[in-house]
């Protein structure tokens, strides 16, 4: 049962081969029995989950069952949710519970879906390893040693690890694709603007985005069915009609042209990994599609520019947690001054705090030209670099990170850990759409093949993904966990 | 030595939306403590603005009453810094790209000249909550029912010269907005705010001298109180041979002083940046043009068809524009009566009068316009004296009736103009008074002028006022003269 994609559990919900509660029962029971050491969630919510099966499974005895009735899902703990805390991984919001659910949540609660829980992730999801929670590292389903990715990084480990067959994540420089590419699972960051952003807590709103992450192409298009579309709350979620997601998906790739950046097989590429990516291509042209090198110049910037733009905006969207309202307050504060440094002292971790100071400094008068302006200016240019790759070619494939998943400890410097975003980073700066699709191994640890569409394209992409896994079984591996194999 | 007064205001203008400028919050004033305030208002986590259209609209009619450029694109930008009152720890202002561009204001002073003030641009940006340090022993109360409310931050050139044209152009703007609808201009709810700009010059040199910023003023009054104590200060401080610092000051209303908040070392460094959650807010020209087809009669307008078209005098003309409320009244009373300058003559006399003995503002009259145009009217057309249409004026006050003429008929002050009845009267009077008669007859002609008075008074006092004063007059010299 926890093995299944979406849509077949939707079919055998449909069949009456077992009901929502008999599946949300089994998953949440494998939680409480696995997710002690993979500390994938956050909060489990048992008796809401079971609540929300019962009413999906007297839904559907009416026949009012939709295509993600009594699904069940978790959600990154960055979704603010009524009645469950929401945490962002920081201590400052540990005891936060929001009076509001975000738009994504009142969206797939409405398609009927069954939320297990708050899923971990990198304290206001800054990092690329989920080591950076205050709830402590995530670890990687196929290899205990290894990071599942981050930030959405406990996100992907519950859906790889079969507690639960689909998660929502967030994306601000690859946080859905990387751990989607470590945990071997199909994950997309939509187009900016594609998905409601209310509700979501903000790490930099000018790149954040939700998105599906699951176990298959197919999947995620039924997901971003039910999230996608526009908010009156959100000013920068697009007023754009919602297609069919799974419309596109029984559409053959002849004739398609993959481009593939020379700049995303160079330096620092793990061998294996590029092997991986190249036999994946392979597929594609086994699949009638015809492959070309692309060059987009300016990506060697992207890093830079996203860590000035990124941190600019997080030191100024993390001004509210101060104590006062919501959220961590120190104790017996002398003065206001001491209320404000203590409560962010002791609430903050350090690389949330570090992404502060670089923001403030870059903000900060006499810098703001030779930083941000020149970020954004050079953010215009990696935008134009895709979009004069897309004049040439439907899509762009490459690897979704260097190296597959790293060691847990490995990465102790800052700066290296922020070049593991190299192939994810200028995807958000574009706002372009993105997936991380499972295509092979190194040893235990899986491969991502990252595919990239123009702005709007997210139905080629997931259907590009989708014939890819109607000819590979990669996305059907899963990890044997310890308590299997005992 | 010979001191130039050079000031600067920055005027931040309530803007009557009925929600708040980013959220749907209500902006009413005067609720409990942290009712108006929803989740976005709050700054939670994860929330997001949404921009107010009628706080645009708004400010761009403000932009095209002073004759501003209204740019094509503007950006709303956050102003970082941290303070109880501010939840989200920035506020969403506009730094780089105004909602209105360079404007002009004019500005008409006591004397009756006019001079014209620049405005540099108005932004658009929001209110912060309050902080209240009474009432919490030790501790201080946040209250964010204001939080989020539309302001319109009206940035002047440093173009005025002294406290009195300060508060003349505070009045202009005060004028302006109240005009067009889109504030209610009550200062003493906050709805109208200052900051003060000032500084000294010798006079002659071209150089301004530094400045300091007066923050908050409220009252017309304290405007020019502020100015006074600051530029005496900042005279005083020069002639001593010293210097002004740039800093930040509060006025304080009570001891009539300016005092140092902060000096320029210790300012905020805000980390302006372009706010990501908002979208460039985009105005095209047929809707500016809309904006500018349906833009009310503004106060120069007025002004100069008061004067031009009414034959009013300038100083009449200034008085009458003053305010929108003011203005349309006088507009209904002449239209009603027929006649401008009878018009103006009362509602700055009469009307004015009564207002001020008991502070009401023109909009609690208890005298409709209405009223006072038929009023006006029945004095026009003789059917009433000068002196009975008092009365009647003070019974309407009163609301002892309805209307002028139902005054009139149930107190019986339709004036008297049937020379019989007025005759018969001084005739009477004059059989009453001999000594008084006596006298006049006895008296050299040129004194009798004066004495007539008395039997005119007597002759009003039989008729109860209401007989006609001018032919009182005549008969009765008339009469009294054959008898001499």
């Amino acid at each position: 049962m926890h093995d299944k994609t979406l849509a077949e559990l939707t079919r055998s919900l449909d069949a009456g081969d077992f009901s929502s509660r008999e599946l949300t029962q089994h998953l949440l029971g494998r939680i409480d029995r696995l997710d002690g050491e993979l500390n994938s969630f956050i909060s489990v919510t048992h008796e809401q989950a079971l609540a929300a099966a019962d009413a999906a499974d007297a839904a559907r005895a009416a026949g009012k069952a939709g295509t993600l009735t009594g699904l069940p899902l978790a959600l990154k703990d960055i979704f603010c949710t009524q009645d469950v805390k929401t945490t962002a991984g920081s201590r400052m919001l540990d005891s936060f519970i929001a009076p509001y659910d975000a738009t994504v949540v009142e969206k797939l609660k409405a398609a009927g879906t069954v939320s297990l829980g708050k899923t971990n992730m990198d304290e206001f999801a800054m990092g690329s390893s989920n080591e950076n929670s205050h709830y402590g590292p995530v670890k990687n389903p196929w290899d205990f040693t290894a990071v599942p990715g981050g930030s959405s990084g406990g996100s992907a480990a519950a859906v790889a690890a079969g507690l639960v067959p689909a998660a929502i994540g967030t994306d601000t420089g690859g946080s859905i694709r990387q751990p989607a590419a470590f945990c071997g699972i199909t994950g997309l960051k939509p187009t900016y603007g594609r998905v409601s952003r209310y509700g979501m807590i903000a790490y930099a709103s000018s790149l954040d985005q939700a998105g599906p992450m699951a176990r298959s192409a197919e999947d995620c298009a039924l997901l971003l069915n039910a999230m996608a579309g526009h908010d009156l709350r959100d000013s920068t979620c697009v007023q754009r009609g919602v297609p069919d997601y799974t419309e596109e998906l029984g559409t053959a790739l002849s004739g398609l042209k993959i481009g593939l950046p020379s700049e995303y097989f160079g330096d620092g590429l793990d061998p294996q990994v590029e092997a991986a990516v190249r036999e994946a291509i392979k597929v594609f042209e086994s699949l009638g599609a015809s492959v070309r090198e692309v060059s987009l110049p300016h990506t060697h910037y992207a890093i830079p520019a996203y860590y000035v733009i990124a941190p600019a905006e997080a030191s100024s969207n993390l001004s509210r947690y101060d104590g006062v309202r919501f959220g961590h307050r120190c104790a017996n504060p002398v003065d206001l001054i001491d209320l404000y440094k203590r409560s962010r002292a002791e609430g903050f971790g350090d690389e949330v705090k570090r992404r502060i100071l670089i923001g403030t400094h870059t903000l900060s008068e006499g810098f703001f030209d030779a930083y941000y302006k020149k970020a954004q200016q050079v953010r215009r240019l990696i935008r134009q670099d895709f979009l004069d790759a897309f004049e040439e070619v439907d899509v762009l494939m490459g690897p979704a990170s260097p190296t597959p998943a790293f060691d847990l400890g490995a990465n102790k410097d800052p700066v290296q850990m922020y070049l593991q975003d190299i192939y994810t980073i200028a995807i958000n700066l574009a706002g372009i759409p993105g997936m991380s699709v499972p295509a092979g191994f190194v040893g235990k640890r899986p491969v991502g093949l990252q595919i990239l569409g123009s702005h709007f394209t997210e139905s080629r992409l997931l259907n590009v993904a989708h014939q890819f896994q109607l000819a590979t079984d990669w996305h059907r591996q899963r990890p044997a966990l310890a308590e299997e194999n005992a | 030595m010979q001191w130039e007064t050079v000031i600067g205001l920055e005027v931040h203008v309530q803007l009557a939306t009925r929600s708040k400028i980013f959220s749907g919050a209500s902006t009413a004033f005067g609720a409990e403590p942290n009712t108006q305030a929803c989740a976005v208002d709050l700054g939670l986590p994860g929330v997001l603005p949404v921009l107010n259209e009628a706080a645009v609209a708004m400010a761009v009619k403000f932009g095209l009453a002073i004759h501003a450029e209204i740019p094509e694109v503007s950006v709303f930008d956050r102003k970082n810094y941290f303070y109880p009152d501010l939840p989200k720890g920035y506020q969403t202002s506009q730094m780089y790209q105004p909602i209105v561009g360079a404007g002009v204001v004019e500005i008409t002073l006591e004397d009756g000249t006019t001079k014209s003030i620049r405005v540099h641009h108005a932004h658009l940006e929001e209110d912060a909550g309050k902080s209240l340090h009474e009432d919490f022993h030790g501790m201080t109360g946040v209250d964010l029912n204001r939080a989020g409310t539309p302001l319109l931050e009206i940035v002047s050139e440093p173009d005025m010269r002294s406290a009195k044209e300060a508060a003349a152009y505070l009045k202009a703007i005060h004028s302006i907005v109240t005009y067009l609808g889109i504030s209610d201009g009550n200062m003493a709810e906050g709805s109208m705010r200052c900051d003060v700009n000032v500084s000294v010059r010798p006079k002659g040199q071209e150089a301004f001298g530094t400045r300091a910023e007066i923050k908050n003023v409220n009252s017309f009054r304290f405007v020019e109180r502020a100015i006074a104590f600051e530029v005496e200060r900042q005279i005083e401080l020069l002639e001593d041979g010293g210097k002004v610092v740039q800093e930040t000051r509060l006025f304080d209303p009570e001891r009539d002083e300016t005092r140092s908040m902060r000096t320029k070392e210790e300012a905020n460094d805000y980390r302006y940046f372009p706010c990501p959650d908002l979208l460039p807010v985009v105005l095209d020209k047929a809707y500016i043009d809309h904006l500018r087809d349906n833009l009310p009669e503004l106060p120069a307008e007025k002004r100069a068809r008061f004067e031009n078209e009414l034959g009013l005098s300038a100083y009449d003309a200034s008085v009458l524009s003053a305010t929108r409320e003011m203005a349309d009244y006088f507009d209904e009373v002449r239209e009603v009566c027929g006649d401008a300058k009878q018009a103006a003559n009362w509602v700055q006399g009469e009307l004015a009068g009564a207002l001020n003995r008991e502070n009401l503002a023109i909009k609690d009259s208890p005298v409709s316009a209405r009223q006072l145009g038929e009023l006006v009217a029945r004095v026009l057309d003789d059917t009433i004296n000068g002196k009975a249409a008092k009365q009647v004026f003070q019974a309407l006050w009163n609301g002892q009736g309805a209307s002028a003429d139902d005054i009139i008929e149930a107190q019986g002050l339709k004036q008297v103009t049937d020379t019989g009845a007025i005759e018969a009267m001084i005739d009477q009077v004059i059989a009453d008074s001999p000594a008084q008669v006596a006298q006049y007859r006895d008296a050299e002609p040129d004194k009798r002028g004066k004495m007539i008075g008395y039997f005119v008074g007597q002759v009003m006092k039989a008729s109860r006022g209401t007989a006609n004063p001018q032919q009182v007059n005549e008969l009765l010299k008339q009469k009294l003269d054959a008898l001499c």
